[in-house]
């Protein structure tokens, strides 16, 4: 017996997530085998091809908003988890401290150093290796410092006083040469094959030059040999290629018995702007029985015009005059991405880096299924 | 690394580079974890612990395999959230084993990404150019 195919209304149906003013509905996928009597929903690679839909809304160089329409909240949910925590960056793991007599504690100093976002040549990152650190048992060596696995930088900055300030200068920033100690003073030492691939525009440099690690006064001196390594943001959040990545599901209103004048006029007032529009009802509408619209012909009547900027706030249902006349839900398989770089990366890229991420991983996994221990 | 620690001479920590030679494997997530059939498995119903894996493949995993008509049940858990290890219970019907559910389920994962990374790319590309034209006109 051929499958069951469902009407597209009752698949339009099955793809909205109820909102309620206190509760939500129909929150699990439904569309696997089994569930519903005598329909297939088994994965056919074909049929996801041409339902899946991708939307770009904005791509700027580090930050990226699309949709992706047709797929499973388990999967947008892993390339969401992969963005932040699994896609490989530089960041600086080691600080060396030669000197630092300023008042910030070298801890103190360390921690805000490893935070700063770096840019390089993506060609060399890809290159780069992971710096292998030995582990607890003794089991396994220590790589060592090479050129494949860390990039050194030099933070030397020393404080003096300005010997053309007027007397009466108050600004620190005048009176004191390298009184701020900013990013832009992280100098970078390419070694051995680094000369090849962080060269002109893709040498190894902060995203941003104005992020201030330090404050000095005269006499004080920082002196450090600074190594970064390759590492996921999983292992620290520093490693994270993303500011943020976050999706949301499309909003859905369906405004199911008319609402119109005043009434109108406050039911678009517990949306963003934009969200509800307000249309004159046609004598055709006015005409037709049972439409509820009798007798309105010219009113002004609420109508859904664009709910993708819509918050879900719930607002209208906490409105007496509006009980039952509108449905708030949301789109199962409408994900509204928004990713935003750090700057490493442009954030389009980074979300093509996830898949290919998520598919090594399938593929490893899979080539360990043949030495399964059991 | 203590000789940089006290070394004056800033080049001193890094090694030549041309003695060492690359290491070939670039990929220490997965290096030598390795998948664990947990006791009292059976051809059609077995438990399989990853090592190092998370939610992340977990939820997409178990959603490849219950998109598997000859599964009759498949779920994954992290029986300990400090203990970084995930299980995947797969149930199957007579038709195939535990085993091929779990590849299948891989080898869908890998397709849906070549569909995923082709329609972004195609919809980046169109975006691009129409954002383009409409900044010259």
């Amino acid at each position: 017996m051929a499958p069951l195919v469902p009407s597209q209304e009752e698949l339009q149906r099955r793809r909205i997530i109820g909102i309620n003013a206190e509760t939500v509905t129909d929150i699990p996928s439904t569309d696997f085998p089994g569930h519903w009597p005598g329909e297939s929903h088994g994965w056919a690679l074909d049929q996801f091809k041409n339902n899946f839909r991708v939307e770009f809304h904005r791509n700027e160089r580090f930050e990226a908003s699309f949709s992706l329409i047709g797929l499973d909240a388990a999967v947008a949910n892993a390339f969401r988890r992969i963005l932040m925590a699994e896609i490989p960056t530089i960041a600086i793991e080691d600080c060396f401290i030669h000197n630092n007599t300023s008042v910030i504690q070298d801890e103190v100093l360390a921690q805000r150093l490893g935070l700063i976002p770096l840019k390089g040549s993506v060609e060399g990152i890809n290159w780069m290796h992971w710096y292998k650190k030995a582990s607890e048992d003794g089991s396994v060596e220590e790589d060592g410092p090479c050129d494949f696995n860390t990039i050194v930088l030099h933070l030397d900055v020393e404080c003096y006083r300005n010997e053309h300030a007027h007397p009466d200068e108050k600004d620190p920033r005048i009176l004191y040469t390298n009184s701020n100690v900013y990013a832009k003073d992280l100098m970078y030492m390419p070694v051995g094959r680094q000369e090849q691939y962080f060269v002109g525009d893709g040498a190894i440099a902060p995203v941003n030059p104005d992020i201030l690690i330090a404050k000095l006064r005269p006499g004080q001196k920082i002196e450090m040999e600074l190594h970064c390594q390759k590492g996921i943001g999983a292992d620290h959040a520093k490693f994270s290629p993303v500011a943020t990545a976050s999706y949301r599901l499309l909003p859905d209103i369906q405004i199911v018995r008319p609402i119109l004048g005043e009434d109108a006029k406050k039911f678009a007032k517990c949306f963003p702007k934009g969200v509800i529009g307000l249309e004159r009802v046609t004598a055709e509408e006015a005409a037709q029985r049972g439409s509820g619209y009798e007798g309105h012909a010219g009113e002004e009547k609420a109508v859904v015009k664009d709910a993708f900027n819509d918050t879900v706030s719930r607002e209208c249902l906490r409105h007496d005059e509006f009980q039952g006349k509108v449905k708030l839900g949301r789109v199962r398989d409408h994900f509204i991405f928004n990713v935003e770089s750090t700057g490493q990366f442009e954030s389009d890229m980074l979300f093509l880096e996830a898949v290919k991420v998520m598919k090594l991983k399938c593929n490893r996994w899979k080539r360990g299924l043949a030495d399964l221990v059991g | 690394m203590p000789e940089s620690v006290h070394s004056q001479d800033q080049d001193q920590s890094m090694v030549d580079a041309e003695l060492i030679e690359q290491p070939q494997s670039n990929d220490p997530i997965l290096e030598e974890k390795q998948i664990v059939v947990l006791p009292g498995a059976t051809e059609t119903a077995a438990s399989f612990q990853f090592e190092g894996e998370g939610h992340t493949m977990g939820n997409a995993l178990r959603y490849a395999i219950m998109k598997n008509p000859a599964v009759e049940f498949c779920g994954y858990t992290i029986p300990h959230p400090s203990d970084p290890k995930m299980h995947v219970r797969i149930q199957t019907d007579d038709t195939t084993t535990a085993l091929e559910a779990l590849e299948k389920g891989f080898n869908d994962l890998m397709d849906l990404c070549d569909v995923v990374t082709e329609k972004f790319t195609a919809a980046r590309d169109q975006f691009n150019a129409e954002s383009g034209n409409r900044m010259e006109a």
